[in-house]
């Protein structure tokens, strides 16, 4: 029933390079399009045409190191992935959630109003459409069902695309995320580009991704075409520098809960939370109330303010401190609860992947721990 | 219900914090609704008398006479917070206390033998407790609002600890250490002024002084290999933190 309706929907398309141009005009009549740009010397997520796409750029990363260099490169998608991902957008870093007001009468309780037009982001990489599904999983399929994520999620679009070669911190394939935009996740994937020395092949997976599709002229893709896309894919999966034993997951973690390495790491960890933050799976944060001084009346004995959900991390010292006491005490406890719940205990809790491989964590951690060689040394004597 | 009583003071300091107050324009009439306040120097010229539910004290122990009156002033003090780095850290003129008294007094003034000054300078804490702590040079208003409110609500303020990263990446900033090698002291540094520095394309230089646990060496050995020298790693954070730094370097045992 379902290969059937995916059957219905499937649609393939090659267009010419600069064809995406009218891809980006026909989202942006119904959509605000996010997508990569140029900011402060780094490739960013914001509001994008197709003019902005750093084509022919490349970054250059390594642990704790980003550069990008204009290389002229052919390719479109010459670039990968920078710090920021889809969970920007959707999982606001400060989320105003509602407002309230108590006075003698009780409490009452606003909603935020979530406005605007659905998001439509494009060149989204197979790593984040992996991401995307968890968060898919943990906030609108989970037990906590997120009215705010949801709202934002609702009728948005992604545009995701088969990368060309693998950045040099990414370890994808070895995740079983990447590098191409496979079966598993082309239900988040409304639509994937392929990139050929040409041209792109463009394929609908969705309903409304064959909708965009539908107003965009192109040729039918020839099996040489699909011949070219399947090795532009494989010779990105051989160019991939990092990788991770991902079939001894999670027990590789399990067993070595009390490794020796952990500490040493610690000494190197700064704790400054960059790793979570630029994580595309990392989905935790706080919540406080911001009630200003104009919202407090002692006389009237009326109280209005806002509850602000705010990105939080593992990392942070307070993050794990409840009544009696800090469960993670130690900088050594806060590193291993990230490595873990990327690597080990969020795969049991939603049976997705917790670390979608896109090394993130690895280019902007200042100090420049890797969380593949973290998981290297674990093997190794205690 | 009757307002609390408040008190602002001054100890070693250049007044910034103070001022910060009085810049609060939007919210000083709601101060005012809220607050009774008894003394303020900077803005009133009522007699000290009484005693103050909440005191804010700005500036840092330098002579002999404020050791005594900081002790006045807490027994005075229902709650006491120390406002700024100067209070919260001994400022920028605890630079002395890793140098000779009288070598920096001849250097700064004309007629050193005038002046009278320990030959320390030294935060609020390392002579009275201290309740609640704003860090900052100068603070941040929202903060003080935020602590003030809370006050009143007998709640802990909703001010973070971590480090300035956390929300140097709320605002998308692309990091100057990662991008561009610049010293930037955000990864050992508590949040609070709004990314003020990175956001103008500049690393910070901690005048929010240490968050709690910094991990100092680390970064340190991280500047070292991006060509740094030890004393110049030190100068970075010898500045209006120099005591705190100093100190969280010490306690981690190095
Ligand atoms: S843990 Fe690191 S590599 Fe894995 S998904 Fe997060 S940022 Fe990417
Ligand atoms: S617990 Fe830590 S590693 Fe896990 S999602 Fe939260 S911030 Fe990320
Ligand atoms: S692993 Fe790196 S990025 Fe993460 S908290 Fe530690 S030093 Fe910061
Ligand atoms: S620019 Fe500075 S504050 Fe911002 S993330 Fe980088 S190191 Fe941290
Ligand atoms: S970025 Fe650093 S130096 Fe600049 S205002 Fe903030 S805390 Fe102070």
């Amino acid at each position: 029933m379902e290969s059937l309706k995916e059957k219905k929907i499937k649609k393939i398309k090659k267009i010419k390079k600069d064809d995406l141009k009218i891809l980006f005009d026909k989202l942006r009549e119904s959509y605000t399009v996010i997508g990569p740009k140029l900011s402060q010397g780094v490739v960013v997520l914001s509001e994008a045409g197709f003019e902005d796409l750093p084509a022919g750029f490349r970054d250059y990363q390594a642990r704790g190191t980003y550069r990008l260099t204009d290389e002229k490169a052919v390719d479109v998608f010459s670039f990968s992935n920078g710090p920021d991902s889809f969970k920007r957008f959707l999982h606001p870093p400060l989320n105003e959630i509602f407002s309230f007001r108590k006075s003698k009468k009780g409490i009452a309780i606003e909603p935020a109003a979530k406005e605007g037009r659905p998001i439509a982001f494009v060149g989204i990489r197979a790593c984040d459409t992996w991401a995307l599904k968890l968060y898919d999983r943990i906030f609108l399929e989970g037990p906590a069902r997120d009215p705010s994520y949801s709202a934002l999620r609702k009728d948005s679009l992604v545009i995701a695309v088969n990368c060309p070669h693998p950045g040099d911190n990414c370890f994808c394939s070895s995740m079983g995320t990447g590098p191409e935009v496979t079966p598993e996740v082309t239900d988040v994937a409304d639509i994937v580009l392929s990139e050929l020395e040409k041209s792109f092949i463009v394929e609908a997976s969705t309903p409304a991704g064959s909708d965009i599709l539908e107003g965009i002229a192109g040729e039918e893709a020839t099996d040489r075409d699909l011949e070219e896309k399947r090795s532009r894919i494989e010779s990105c999966k051989k160019a991939m520098k990092k990788s991770v034993p991902y079939g001894e997951l999670p027990e590789l973690i399990y067993r070595n809960l009390e490794h020796p390495r952990w500490k040493d790491t610690a000494k190197r960890d700064l704790e400054c939370g960059n790793c979570t933050q630029v994580c595309p799976t990392c989905f935790c944060n706080s919540s406080y109330d911001l009630i200003r001084l104009s919202g407090f009346s002692q006389k009237g004995a009326e109280l209005k303010g806002v509850r602000i959900r705010k990105w939080d991390s593992c990392f942070s010292r307070n993050f794990a401190r409840v009544h009696g006491g800090n469960f993670r005490p130690s900088r050594r406890a806060r590193y291993r609860q990230w490595m873990a719940h990327k690597l080990a205990y969020t795969k049991e809790q939603f049976a997705l992947p917790g670390c979608v491989g896109c090394g993130r964590c690895i280019t902007w951690c200042p100090a420049g721990i890797d969380i593949t060689e973290e998981l290297e040394a674990l093997k190794g004597v205690r | 219900m009757k307002r609390p009583r408040i008190g602002v003071f001054k100890f070693a300091s250049c007044d910034g914090c103070q001022l910060t107050i009085l810049n609060m324009e939007e919210e000083l009439l709601d101060i005012i609704e809220l607050y009774d306040i008894a003394y303020f120097r900077e803005a009133t010229d009522k007699p000290l008398r009484g005693e103050f539910d909440l005191s804010l004290v700005e500036g840092s122990i330098s002579t002999d006479r404020q050791r005594k009156e900081v002790v006045e002033i807490r027994e005075r003090s229902r709650h006491l917070i120390t406002i700024g780095a100067c209070a919260t850290s001994g400022g920028v003129q605890a630079l002395r206390n890793w140098a000779s008294l009288p070598a920096y007094k001849k250097t700064v003034y004309p007629s050193p033998e005038t002046i009278e000054a320990l030959s320390t300078s030294t935060p609020i804490s390392d002579h009275v407790y201290v309740d609640y702590e704003l860090w900052g040079c100068p603070i941040d208003t929202d903060a003080l609002a935020e602590t003030l409110v809370s006050f009143l609500m007998g709640k802990r303020p909703a001010v973070p600890v971590y480090s300035l990263c956390m929300d140097c990446k709320v605002k998308a900033i692309a990091c100057l250490l990662v991008s561009r090698a610049e010293p930037c002291l955000g990864p050992i540094t508590k949040t609070g002024c709004g990314v003020l520095c990175p956001s103008l394309d500049r690393p910070c230089y901690g005048c929010f002084g240490p968050m709690e646990g910094a991990n100092i060496e680390s970064l340190m050995e991280l500047f070292k290999k991006n060509g740094l020298s030890h004393k110049e790693c030190m100068l970075l954070i010898d500045k209006m933190n120099t005591y705190a730094y100093r100190k969280a370097r010490i306690e981690q045992g190095l």
